[in-house]
């Protein structure tokens, strides 16, 4: 049997025949259904469905019918991603019932290449949220260490890929919320540049900021992936027109002369010691790759934090006024004769968590009469200030290197407090979504155990740590040799031993 | 504009955004609200004197032609609602008119 790693074997074994797309699909599921109840990585498996596509594609091969380049593979989606036909709930109790009427354009090209769909993964509600602890259906736990978080918001996706339950998955980023989880589940997440992938079908939360990507153990992988799921869409008119390059051929391992920028004053405060060590050794495995390390300056990433806050809020504010207990999902039952505003106003309470009322409320203030200019416009223009500082920056490199989060996986509950202390820690991955540029991160070590302290016996608890390789517009190939290469000179462990 | 936030503000935003927050939501929001504020302020002292806005980065030609093509059935789309009339194709809310 193949292990659940790699979609491109388990293509590979489905086409020569060493096994079965069924056999594949039941592997899969009953992985599933070994860890969920220590990872709550899924909300639904939708098995029957699953097995009637394996069994399509075995059919497909037993009468000699090109597959696809993803035929067999069992693939996650995070739960904010429409099927039609099953629910799909953005981990939020307003959508508890929905069931989409169509499908995603990323579900779609997915089943085109012959991925085979097994469930819908946990994640924060509406992806609002950098640790899964959001969700209406209770928090996803990292499968390197069950008392701290997955990461999020695609918490679900990171963990599914990372405890070898599929080898690939899709999470939607808007602030990091492929990357991040990625790294603290120590597998690959790739955010492409705004415009490469479709969002028709995925639950908007920002929409100038929201992009769809996979989680795979490799770089290889990632490749496949955004070379399925990328091309204009006449559904979402932000799709480009750009054309989509052979990602995989890019993948040369050859990064001589490849100018690596590395914004050191950026990345020189409050970073980890752990994350730091892990950054620097990956600086020289870059070196060593024939990679020429180059100093970039990001003076305004310093403001990427307010300046995401200010936009993703008002965006989201915005987005989900369409939640008011009337086209879809949950209305109050306590509302009789009352007022139409008091069912809109009383579901949007009982639907809502805490977390998206907060920045519903948020953004309703930055866009509010005598606000508006201070927060709301302020914050678009030094957004404009930020994508200059990258468009100089990549005139004297070719990518950019940073960790994907200042901090190893936290302890699930240390921050929900504290709502700003949770947003701060997106620092190095919000600004690729303000400037719209694409990001891949990729494993590049673990935390020491820490040792043992007197009662408690020994710790074993290594924690992965990522490192993010940010590219220019449109160049996911330079941004993924880069990545692969880095991977064929480290051999890190991508499936967490659960 | 500096930001000192009060509990009558927070349930001026809740109207405006739709939420019936509970007593203890308002309590908990006007103290975080003002705390991510008073943070977010400092995009304030960044000169941006002749900086134009960035709403959307990818912008490109987003028009096409107004063609007709088939859509949702009615019945589909209003078969989620939580107090719909498929068969009638409408959506039912609380009287809006007296």
């Amino acid at each position: 049997m193949t292990a659940l790693t790699s979609a491109r074997e388990i293509r590979e074994a489905i086409v020569t025949g060493k096994a079965s797309a069924v056999d594949v699909c039941r592997a899969s599921l009953a992985r599933i259904e070994q860890t969920n109840p220590a990872l709550n990585a899924f909300n639904h498996v939708i098995a029957e469905r699953a097995l009637e596509r394996a069994a399509a594609i075995d059919g497909q091969r037993a009468s000699g019918a090109a597959l696809g380049p993803l035929a067999g593979v069992p693939v996650a989606l995070k739960d904010n991603l429409c099927v039609k036909g099953v629910r799909t709930t953005a981990s939020s109790k307003i959508l508890d019932t929905f069931i989409p009427p169509y499908d995603a354009t990323v579900v779609e090209k997915l089943e085109a290449a012959g991925a085979v769909i097994v469930g819908k993964t946990n994640c924060d509600e509406f992806a609002m949220g950098s640790s899964n602890e959001n969700s209406a259906y209770g928090p996803v736990r990292n499968p390197w260490a069950t008392t701290r978080t997955p990461g999020g918001s695609s918490g679900g996706s990171a963990a599914a890929v990372a405890a070898q339950c599929v080898p690939l998955a899709l999470g939607s980023d808007t602030g990091g919320s492929i990357r991040q989880p990625a790294s603290f589940c120590g597998v690959v997440g790739l955010k492409p540049t705004y415009g490469r992938v479709s969002r028709y079908g995925l639950l908007a939360f920002a929409s100038s900021l929201d992009q769809i990507g996979p989680f795979t153990t490799s770089v290889a992988d990632a490749a496949l992936a955004l070379a399925t799921l990328s091309g204009r869409d006449a559904m979402d008119s932000t799709s480009s027109e750009e054309p989509v390059a052979d990602f995989a051929a890019a993948l040369t391992g050859d990064i001589r002369g490849v100018r690596v920028g590395v914004p050191r004053a950026f990345v020189s405060d409050g970073v980890d010691d752990a994350v730091r060590r892990a950054f620097d050794a990956a600086l020289i495995v870059l070196r060593d790759a024939g990679a020429t390390l180059v100093d970039i300056e990001l003076p305004y990433a310093r403001y990427a934090i307010p300046v995401y806050y200010l936009i993703c809020t008002a965006e989201a504010s915005s987005n989900l006024a369409r939640y008011d207990g009337v086209k879809y999902g949950h209305r109050s039952p306590a509302v009789k004769d009352e007022s139409l505003t008091t069912m809109y106003s009383r579901t949007r309470d009982e639907g809502f968590g805490a977390e998206v009322k907060r920045r519903i409320m948020l953004g309703t203030y930055v866009l509010s009469a005598g606000y508006y200019d201070a927060f709301y416009l302020k914050a678009l223009q030094v957004r404009t200030l930020l994508r200059r500082d990258y468009d100089q920056a990549f005139t004297k490199s070719d990518v950019i290197v940073m960790p994907t989060s200042p901090i190893p996986p936290f302890t699930l509950g240390e921050k929900t407090d504290d709502p700003l202390q949770m947003y701060l820690a997106d620092i190095f991955t919000v600004s690729v979504n303000l400037t719209g540029l694409p990001g891949v991160s990729i494993p590049c070590g673990f935390t020491e155990p820490a040792p043992p302290r007197p009662g408690q016996g020994e710790s074993s608890e290594k924690l992965p740590i990522g490192f993010q390789v940010i590219g220019r517009m449109f160049d996911e190939s330079t941004m993924l040799r880069v990545a692969d290469a880095y991977e064929r000179a480290t051999n890190w462990p991508r499936t967490a031993p659960v | 504009v500096s930001t000192s936030l009060t509990v009558q503000d927070v349930e001026r935003i809740a109207r405006l955004a739709n939420l019936e927050l509970t007593a203890h939501e308002k309590q908990l929001f006007t103290r975080q609200l003002a705390d991510i504020l008073a943070y977010a302020e400092q995009v304030q002292a960044v000169d941006t004197t002749g900086v134009p806005a960035t709403a959307h980065v990818n912008a490109h030609g987003v028009e096409r032609p107004d063609a007709p093509k088939p859509s949702l059935r009615v019945s589909d789309a209003v078969a989620n609602a939580p107090d719909g009339a498929p068969d009638a194709g409408l959506f039912r809310v609380p009287r809006v008119i007296g």
